[in-house]
């Protein structure tokens, strides 16, 4: 019992910054923009959330810096495709090049410049963003540590969730968000400002995506810099969209479930399924591949990806 | 006195690359007046609209709405100032239900969906409109998507309303429907600005007529004052011949049989049930029938794109019943199918004229590479011969006008050199002249002995070009005449249904 619990605990942990990815990446293609700038952004806010941590010892204002990283490298994006009217795809896959090669870089530079060639984040930041543990509800059997265990981030990240499905789909700013996605000629010609629409989702997104990336870098690495922290996490967030068919609750389900296929190999006993540890790291990668094959032929209208998205849009272009 | 007019264009100028879409444009429309708006395809009416709904800059010139000087700069401006398009390709989107297209981008608070709902369903008893507030825009049939862009223009109170083409793709009897809410509007004291090709619902609908040519402002005209010789004359620029030629050619051998043909939707319903004719070669078959009576399905039958179930489809003796499109070409069948839907089956829009000309004979060339010398040249010859208005043989057709773009079809179609054409709806959404110049090319295709299947819509034209016309309804014949012994009133009948004369088929 004890052990299948604390697997849904590592579950709900290894899902949580995948879960910020596909969030932010949702916003994203539900205002028409398909941003495989995810990878990017997320290893953006990773550098930036850690760095704040550790050089300004505040927990708020590294989950802040994190986010402002991701929005920077998601309003380049915005300035490229949506003012100038660059190939998404392009831009997108540049910026995740960018940003990965940006976050290494200084990483790297900070650890020659700093004591013993480590860089640690401070103990009371590690214990704030740390496990909670909440007089009486932490130590309540089973319910304590499956719902009340968790760090800010987890929680954090399930609210975000909740109040982005909202937003899109009980919101009036929501319902134009998607006709944009969906046809961008017909909101411009309901009156509905595309453009403005358009950087708004992108760079909340790109900030939400960064947040996943501070989780990567200080929660999973521990408080010590580590390169690549991020390492393919954003990819699987661009593939769990269409596994959560552009929903964003459906999305909390969604990332557990991958963080389950990530951690599985540290919770199957070898004496039961001896597959070599490297088939393990591969399954997420795996089932993303699968969903896209099982996605690509469900057809449904309402849950597919907007029909405007990916392309720009240029209201004089007929 | 400028305040009188709801909307006002001086000079209106408008360049898109070469193209001088308006040049110097000016029009007036009052409130509580129709104004329809006349041209030929690609003389900038949809232009000189877009500009007054924001979607486009003038270069110059200016607009005046209520007698100021304004400049909209976008959809969101002009909707402030009252003024409410709905496009010829209609700005809605798919998946959402009519009631969301609706409120999209309104000014006002968002509403429980029960108010709403009643808000709308009132508005539609206002002006005897019908619709599902519910139900997804992608389920819709083309008028109720029309419906729902004429209610988003209700809905925010517009009080200068711009229709493009709204007809074009309307039954009859849905036009009217329209034109008895466009005329309660005018009764409130809107401004109503309609563009349509169709003469008889301009001297229906309007008070007064403005026409374009070429860009530039002709003519504007009391509708009561004028009539359709006259429209068509200065809409053209010289004076046109209002009648259609049915040229007289010999019947030739039999080029296609049809016998007992049934086909089947998918849902098992009959679409086509127990067909028989035969089409001989030089001769222009008519086929009339309201909407959905079996039309698609029999063009599609035939050409190979759809399966039958039963019967016979012979091109000259050669049985073609079963076989795909294909196969009936690898049978050495010189078959051409012009469809409805131009840019979807017929043409790949985003492709110049020499490419699409490719698509239908890159099979026959040999080995892996394209050779594109001969579809330039073919390219440039139907350019000639049909005078097809483009700025070159590689620019996306999608960029021409549906003139032009039919053209381009019918020409690579006829450059084949068919045994049998098919044309389903050719003149769908083309001004006079250029309908003129395709019924001038299927008549000279019928002088060379070619076999023509014609779909239309209207009556009128049917009865004067063809030689028989075939009735269908509800997927079977109702009859098959001689055209020149028919009446208006005969084919009405008979696509209603009555078998009213029970002559052999031929
Ligand atoms: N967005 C555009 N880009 C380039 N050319 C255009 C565009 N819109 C219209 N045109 C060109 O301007 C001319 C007028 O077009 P349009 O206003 O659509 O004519 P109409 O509605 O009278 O058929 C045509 O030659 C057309 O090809
Ligand atoms: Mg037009």
């Amino acid at each position: 019992m004890d052990y299948f619990l604390s697997f849904i605990a590592a579950v709900i942990l290894a899902g949580t910054p995948i879960l910020f990815g596909t969030v932010g990446e949702i916003i994203n293609e539900k205002a028409g923009n398909l941003n495989l700038g995810v990878e990017g952004m997320m290893a953006l806010g990773a550098c930036a959330g850690f760095m704040a941590g550790y050089l300004l010892g505040n927990p708020a204002l590294a989950i802040a810096a994190s986010f402002l990283a991701g929005a920077a490298g998601a309003l380049i994006y915005a300035v490229l495709t949506v003012t100038f009217m660059a190939n998404q795809t392009v831009v997108g896959l540049t910026l995740t090049i960018f940003g990965v090669g940006f976050s290494n870089f200084t990483g790297e530079y900070m650890l020659t410049h700093s004591a013993n060639n480590t860089l640690k984040i401070p103990e009371n930041v590690m214990r704030a963003l740390g496990g909670l543990n909440i007089q009486g509800l932490s130590a309540l059997p089973i319910a304590g540590k499956i719902l009340f265990s968790y760090n800010i981030f987890v929680y954090l990240g399930i609210a975000v969730a909740i109040i982005a499905g909202y937003y899109l789909k009980r919101t009036k700013i929501g319902l134009s968000v998607r006709a944009i996605g969906e046809n961008p000629a017909a909101a411009d010609a309901a009156g509905i400002k595309v453009a403005p629409l358009k950087y708004l989702n992108i760079v909340v997104g790109g900030g939400i995506c960064g947040i996943g990336g501070a989780y990567a870098s200080i929660i999973t690495c521990g408080g010590v810099w580590m390169s690549n922290s991020v390492n393919g996490l954003g990819w699987i967030a661009v593939a769990l969209v269409i596994f959560a068919s552009w929903n964003p609750i459906k999305a909390i389900l969604g990332s557990y479930v991958f963080g389950a296929f990530s951690i599985l190999k540290y919770y199957v006993p070898k004496s039961y399924i001896p597959a070599p540890n490297a088939f393990y790291d591969m399954l997420p990668f795996l089932v993303t591949a699968l969903i896209l094959v099982i996605a690509s032929i469900r057809d449904s209208k309402e849950n597919s990806q907007p029909a405007g998205c990916g392309i720009n849009y240029f209201r004089e272009e007929r | 006195m400028d305040a009188e007019y709801a909307i006002e264009c001086r000079g209106i100028t408008k360049t898109f690359g070469t193209v001088k879409a308006n040049d110097g444009i000016d029009l007036n429309a009052r409130f509580g007046e129709i104004l329809a708006l006349l041209g030929e395809n690609g003389s900038g009416k949809t232009t000189l609209m877009n500009i007054l709904s924001g979607i486009y800059h003038p270069d110059s010139g200016s607009v005046h709405v209520s007698g100021k000087a304004l400049h909209i700069n976008s959809p969101s401006d002009a909707i402030g100032l009252g003024i409410g398009m709905i496009h010829q390709h209609f700005k809605l989107v798919e998946i959402m239900s009519a009631m969301d297209n609706i409120i999209l981008g309104a000014k006002d608070k968002l509403q429980k969906p029960s108010s709403l709902k009643r808000k709308i369903l009132d508005l539609c008893d206002l002006y005897g409109l019908k619709i599902d507030p519910e139900k997804k825009i992608y389920q819709m049939s083309v008028s109720e998507r029309q419906t729902v862009e004429i209610l988003k223009v209700l809905y925010r109170n517009a009080r200068i309303l711009i229709l493009d083409e709204p007809t074009a793709v309307l039954t009859p009897q849905e036009t009217t429907g329209l034109f008895l809410i466009l005329r309660k509007m005018k009764e409130k004291g809107c401004c109503v600005i309609i563009i349509t090709h169709k003469l008889n619902e301009v001297l229906e609908i309007s008070d007064r007529v403005t026409i374009l040519r070429k860009g530039k402002s002709v003519a504007t005209v009391l509708t009561a004052e004028t009539n359709e010789a006259r429209l068509a004359e200065s809409m053209v620029g010289r004076a046109v011949n209002l009648s259609i030629k049915r040229p007289l050619v010999e019947r030739g051998k039999p080029a296609l049989e049809v016998k007992n043909l049934t086909s089947l939707e998918p849902d098992g319903r009959k679409s086509l049930s127990n067909l028989n004719f035969t089409l001989y070669s030089g001769e222009m078959l008519g086929v009339a029938g309201i909407a959905g009576s079996g039309q698609k399905a029999l063009c599609e039958t035939l050409t190979g794109l759809s399966k039958a179930h039963a019967g016979e489809i012979a091109y000259e003796g050669v049985n073609c019943m079963g076989k795909s499109a294909a196969e009936i070409s690898k049978l050495g069948v010189r078959l051409a199918f012009v469809p409805e839907d131009r840019l979807g089956m017929g043409l790949v829009g985003s492709m110049g004229i020499a490419d699409n000309m490719l698509l239908k004979t890159y099979k026959s060339g040999k080995g892996a590479f394209i050779n594109r010398k001969p579809a330039i040249r073919q390219a440039e010859r139907i350019i000639e011969s049909l005078d097809i208005q483009t700025p070159g043989v590689d620019a996306p057709i999608r960029m021409l006008s549906g003139g032009n773009i039919q053209k381009v079809l019918l020409g690579r179609e006829i450059e084949s050199r068919p045994k049998v054409l098919i044309v389903a709806y050719p003149v769908r959404g083309l001004d006079i002249n250029t309908s003129y110049a395709i019924y001038d090319l299927l008549n000279e295709q019928k002088r060379n002995k070619t076999a023509i299947i014609f779909c239309g819509e209207d009556i009128d034209v049917l009865l004067e070009i063809s030689d028989r016309i075939m009735v269908l309804s509800d997927g079977r014949i109702t009859g098959i005449e001689s055209a020149a012994s028919l009446t208006k009133e005969d084919v009405g009948l008979m696509m209603a249904g009555m078998d009213f004369r029970d002559k052999v088929q031929a």
